[in-house]
């Protein structure tokens, strides 16, 4: 190597004021060129030409100045030699850790420079990081839109006292129209097209298989098991027989409530989803009622909530009203109760506590989808059913 | 369904409200306008007013047309509805009237037939307020004879129909047709008639079915002369099921299933037959009007019902006008509602000379009113749902669903475990539902079909949620996202036509190779992290109701079967007390390969309901050793046959009670890179030792080492130095 054949300086004689010297010419050569020193790589270059076992400089002048020294010189000599070494050895650590640290080390206040080297080795193989690299993450598992926004609705009646029912998505067609005044062969039968489920012609109408078309006959179910007061809320999976379009499925879900009680009213419908409206979209949210029609309510509303979007004003997404339809519901009708009537007097003939002469209700319904898609802006309902990452991962 | 607002004003001269504030005001009481666009002006700069464009609900058959409609407008500003003018030019005299006559079997079905012979008629085009009506709606006007059916129909809601006099044999009968008859219609097609359609027939042949649709013999042309103008009361289920058996929905059937105005017939005919002779022509005796007094019991003369002010008031609670002690719903206030809507009331009982109760005659076209809370639903209706005061019943304690605790730690686990939730279809093919129908050994379950499936891909109810779940990572696939782990939670469905069982079921699916780890290769981690999440999952319940603190993965197995969409040896069945609850492992390779699937997917099933028989688990906190552990490793070669079980089972058989854990660490089975032979694999165990009571002892340490040694190597296993 180059470096390695830099001259060996010449040693005058070996009394005390020449050795001084020539050792003071070392010590300078090695400050000179550990000042310069600005990487690790050159450090280890210096190290290796200093203090290298074979070829290094302090060996080879060792070497040259110990074959003519005489007997008595020897020990100074090594003396010398020792410290030289010992400055090296610290010469190269304070360059590495300068090395290390670059600009840190200027940075560092007088009392740290001093002790440059214990600091760079607490920080050794703490070397600094990119920190505009991406974070990691295990990444959870994402909600499903639809599910949160079905279970925020179950919780906000949670909270009014409601507790959650469940029903099966295979219904007979008394639960699911019969009881809820649905006669057969009745219009209104027409509004919910029905997927029947295969070989039911020689059954009974009433006993026929279906999939329930809407969550209102766990209504049924609950009453039939239980006397009033009655407060529920039912989350659950629908079926129609509907084409699938950007807004509507063939399968879909709904959150259904029911509360009877005695005096029960109009009233208390309207405070009730009124409250829960203002719980879901926020305390400035106003809801208006109008009559509609359903065969197991009467009176029957629908309920608009003013846009959430534009507050009112008319926008886009409330198609310019300022109002966004988002329910049904109304008084339980008593022929309902009449029917919840006929069911239990089969295991008691007695039973009276649904006559509607004592009691009241009310019911109301809304579509888990609609709502969804409004919260989240969603335009295409078929989203939901895909299980597509992209869609998902959104809401994380 | 569209109302012009001119037609509208035409019967109610009063109203001071413009058209959009009269389409609001309809809407908010349940007539509702869903769109009003505005008509421009005449020729002779009069304004042409707004065409609604309507939503009628199902029971409001009396409000799809002008004049319902305008009775809703004069009760909401409480002011005098136009009578109409049925008078007709003076009739000539006959000899004979005209026959009509409605059979025995069809006096149930056909209430009421009203027939006007016209003779004498010219066919002309519609002219006045027709033509001027029609232009507006957009509609195309064909001659005065139809267009006057049509006209009556939009203006007050009575279908009529009108035959061409001279085509008619004889007189007219209504009857129940003959199986077979053969009938052509107005549209042209011919239909076959079973025993049960209704039909007007002359003395030779049907004419029309019932309510549905008239007969192309017997129309209008313009060679018509002389006219027979037919109005009839027919029974809705009756009109319906011919409507549906040939596939007919006309503005007349929807109108007759939703029940028609028994009163409305004669009105109607006049109406028609006044607008045909506007153009010449004469009437020819009375209008005959056949009634079957059985059916006018049941429509037109129901007998009164009685409507207490105090169950006004239960049903509907506080308005926003009320006074202490005084309802805004007055006495007053329900006689001005109910009468304006063509109730007849009078006072059935007092309180100091205020009516508390009414009786109430109920009007003809509102075969929707029954019963007093029908009138009550008026009350609220007229009144405004909005001027009702918003307050909350009392609250009842909330009783938490029985699975909603289990099913919420289920879902919680499984996004934390980094599955995302999703919604599959609930119906599976023929073909998924015969390869993926779970079956045990006893019954094999059977598979629901649809009657009416939405398409052939979904003529059975899904019997296991794994074809949904496929499908799912399928898009995801198609769509080069590479990489998905989701998980369902829904309803499986077996059973038969007479009784089918909803099951819940969880599916997880995962595609995109999860990195290799110290003991699974790459291709082998999906599988293996599938097992993790099952063991995560099962660790969340307790082994039965008495060990509420034991953990129900202690009672787990595992065996190397599975159904077969799974692929063999690459699969897996957990059993929970020798039970299967689960399987999972990577789809069939014939599966993946009949969808075109990229890349391996890896799924999971598991039975809730067998999970959900099991209570949560509850925790129990053991006290936590001061003594040191310590850790052993041992490295030994085995031949491949020899499964980490039976290691495990080895070591534990030497029941040494410091062993607090044993862990595989490490497998090598790269017989390239020299850590094992070919047929071998080298593995890396761990055993942790721990006493509650004390500091280990060298000398006992060492003496399990030789144990351990001692026993992996009976097993066949080699130590590696």
């Amino acid at each position: 190597m180059a470096i390695m054949n830099q001259s060996i300086p010449e040693l005058e004689s070996y009394n005390e004021a020449d050795l001084e010297r020539a050792f003071a010419a070392l010590q300078d050569e090695v400050r000179r060129e550990s000042n310069e020193l600005r990487s690790i790589e050159a450090v280890e270059q210096f190290h290796l030409r200093w203090l290298g076992r074979k070829q290094g400089r302090l060996n080879l002048i060792g070497e040259a100045w110990r074959r003519m020294a005489p007997a008595e010189s020897m020990k100074p000599l090594g003396i010398r030699f020792n410290e030289l070494k010992k400055m090296l050895i610290s010469e190269i650590e304070v360059a590495k850790a300068k090395a290390i640290l670059g600009p840190i080390a200027e940075g560092l206040p007088s009392e740290e420079q001093a002790n440059l080297v214990t600091f760079a080795k607490r920080r050794a193989g703490l070397s600094p990081i990119d920190i505009t690299l991406p974070g990691t993450v295990r990444a959870p598992g994402i909600p499903h839109p639809l599910l949160k926004t079905m279970n925020e609705i179950v919780a906000v009646f949670h909270h009014l006292g409601y507790s959650t029912a469940l029903g099966p998505q295979v219904e007979s067609d008394f639960y699911n129209f019969e009881a809820l005044n649905f006669p057969p062969n009745h219009p209104a039968r027409d509004t919910q097209d029905t997927l029947l489920l295969a070989g039911q012609q020689a059954k009974p109408s009433r006993d026929r298989l279906l999939m329930r078309t809407h969550t209102s006959p766990v209504q049924i179910r609950s009453m039939i098991a239980q006397a009033p007061p009655i407060r529920i809320v039912v989350p659950g999976k629908v079926h129609r027989n509907d084409a699938a379009d950007a807004t509507h499925s063939p399968v879909f879900h709904q959150v259904e409530g029911l509360c009877v009680d005695t005096n029960i009213t109009f009233s208390d419908l309207k405070g009730t989803l009124d409250h829960a409206m203002k719980a879901l979209f926020g305390s400035s949210v106003k809801t208006r009622f109008f009559p509609s029609f359903f065969p197991f309510t009467e009176p029957s509303a629908d309920v608009q909530i003013s846009c959430i979007f534009c507050s009112g004003a008319g926008c886009r997404r409330c198609k310019h009203s300022g109002w966004i339809e988002l329910l049904g519901c109304g008084m339980v009708d008593p022929a309902v109760f009449a029917s919840v009537t006929e069911a239990r007097r089969k295991l008691d003939p007695a039973d009276d506590a649904y006559n509607p002469e004592k009691i009241t209700g009310f019911a109301f319904g809304m579509g888990v989808e609609r709502i969804a898609m409004i919260q989240h802006g969603i335009s295409e309902i078929g989203h939901f059913y895909s299980g597509d990452m992209r869609f998902l991962e959104q809401f994380a | 369904m569209n109302i012009l607002s001119a037609w509208l004003r035409s019967y109610v001269p009063g109203i001071a409200v413009d058209d959009r504030q009269l389409a609001e005001d309809l809407t908010l009481r349940g007539i509702a306008v869903e769109g009003v666009h505005d008509l421009g002006t005449s020729a002779d700069g009069k304004s042409n007013g707004h065409l609604f464009e309507m939503d009628i609900t199902t029971n409001r058959v009396d409000a799809m047309n002008h004049y319902g409609i305008a009775r809703e407008a004069a009760t909401i500003y409480n002011l005098p509805l136009a009578p109409l003018d049925t008078t007709l030019p003076a009739a000539q005299p006959t000899a004979q009237p005209f026959s009509v006559e409605i059979a025995p079997e069809a006096q149930s079905l056909c209430g009421r037939f009203t027939a006007q012979v016209l003779r004498g008629i010219t066919i002309a085009p519609s002219s006045g307020q027709v033509a001027e009506f029609f232009a507006l709606l957009g509609q195309k006007p064909i001659s005065n004879a139809v267009d006057a059916s049509n006209f009556v129909l939009q203006g007050m809601g009575h279908p009529t129909h009108t035959f061409d006099l001279d085509k008619i044999d004889g007189g007219i009968i209504i009857r129940l047709a003959h199986k077979g008859e053969r009938l052509r219609l107005l549209d042209g097609t011919e239909r076959t008639l079973e025993a049960d359609d209704l039909v007007i027939a002359d003395h030779t042949k049907a004419l029309s079915i019932a309510g549905v649709m008239g007969g192309w013999d017997s129309m209008i042309t313009a060679e018509t002369k002389n006219i027979l103008v037919e109005a009839a009361w027919f029974d809705p289920a009756s009109v319906r099921r011919s409507a549906r058996r040939h596939g007919l929905h006309t503005d007349a059937s929807h109108r007759f299933e939703r029940g028609a105005d028994f009163n409305g017939c004669p009105t109607a005919n006049a109406l028609v037959a006044k607008l045909i002779l506007q153009s010449g022509g004469a009437p020819e005796g009375k209008l005959i009007d056949v009634v079957v007094p059985s059916v006018a019991a049941r429509t037109a003369l129901r007998p009164p019902i009685a409507l207490s002010l105090s169950q006004i008031q239960r049903h509907l609670g506080a308005t926003l006008d009320d006074q202490p002690n005084h309802s805004a719903l007055t006495a007053d206030l329900v006689r001005q509602y109910l009468t304006a809507l063509g109730c007849t009331l009078t006072e059935a009982a007092t309180n100091n000379q205020q009516p508390t109760t009414f009786s109430v005659q109920l009007p003809s076209w509102r075969l929707d009113l029954e019963r007093e809370i029908d009138l009550i639903e008026e009350v609220a209706r007229v009144y405004g749902y909005n001027r009702f005061a918003n307050t909350l019943p009392t609250a009842l304690p909330v009783i938490a669903h029985p699975l909603a605790a289990a099913e919420s730690a289920v879902r919680t686990r499984l996004l934390a475990l980094g599955y995302s939730e999703a919604i599959s279809s609930s119906f599976a093919s023929d073909s998924d539902g015969t390869a993926f129908v779970t079956t045990n050994q006893q019954t094999p379950r059977g598979l629901i079909a649809l009657e009416n499936p939405l398409s052939d891909e979904a003529r059975l109810l899904r019997p296991s949620l794994a074809p949904g779940m496929i499908a799912m990572l399928a898009h995801n696939l198609n769509r080069d996202v590479r990489e998905a782990r989701l998980f369902e939670q829904g309803s499986i469905f077996s059973g038969s036509a007479e009784e089918v069982t909803e099951s819940p079921s969880l599916s997880l699916g995962l595609t995109g190779d999860p990195p290799a780890t110290r003991l699974h290769s790459a291709k082998d981690a999906a599988a293996f992290e599938l097992k993790g999440v099952v063991e995560s999952l099962l660790s969340l319940f307790a082994a039965s109701p008495d060990e509420l603190s034991t953990s129900a993965t202690q009672r787990l197995t595992f065996a190397a079967d599975a159904p077969a969409w799974l692929e063999p040896g690459r699969s897996a069945t957990a059993l929970l007390n020798g039970v299967p609850i689960a399987c999972f492992g990577e789809l069939a390779a014939n599966q993946r390969e009949a969808r075109k699937l990229r890349q391996p997917v890896y799924l999971a099933q598991l039975d809730l309901d067998a999970l959900y028989r099991l209570p949560l688990r509850r925790a129990t906190a053991r006290e936590i050793s001061r003594f040191q552990t310590v850790e052993r490793d041992f490295s030994f070669t085995f031949a491949d046959a020899v499964q980490w079980r039976a290691i495990a089972d080895a070591i534990h058989a030497l029941a040494i009670p410091e062993l607090t854990r044993l862990t595989p660490v490490e497998i090598f089975r790269d017989a390239k890179a020299g850590s094992a032979s070919a047929g071998k694999y080298a593995l890396l165990l761990r055993c942790v030792f721990q006493s509650a009571q004390r500091t280990l002892r060298e000398d006992e340490l060492a003496e399990w080492s030789t144990k351990l040694i001692a026993t992996l190597t009976a097993l066949g296993g080699t130590i590696r130095t």
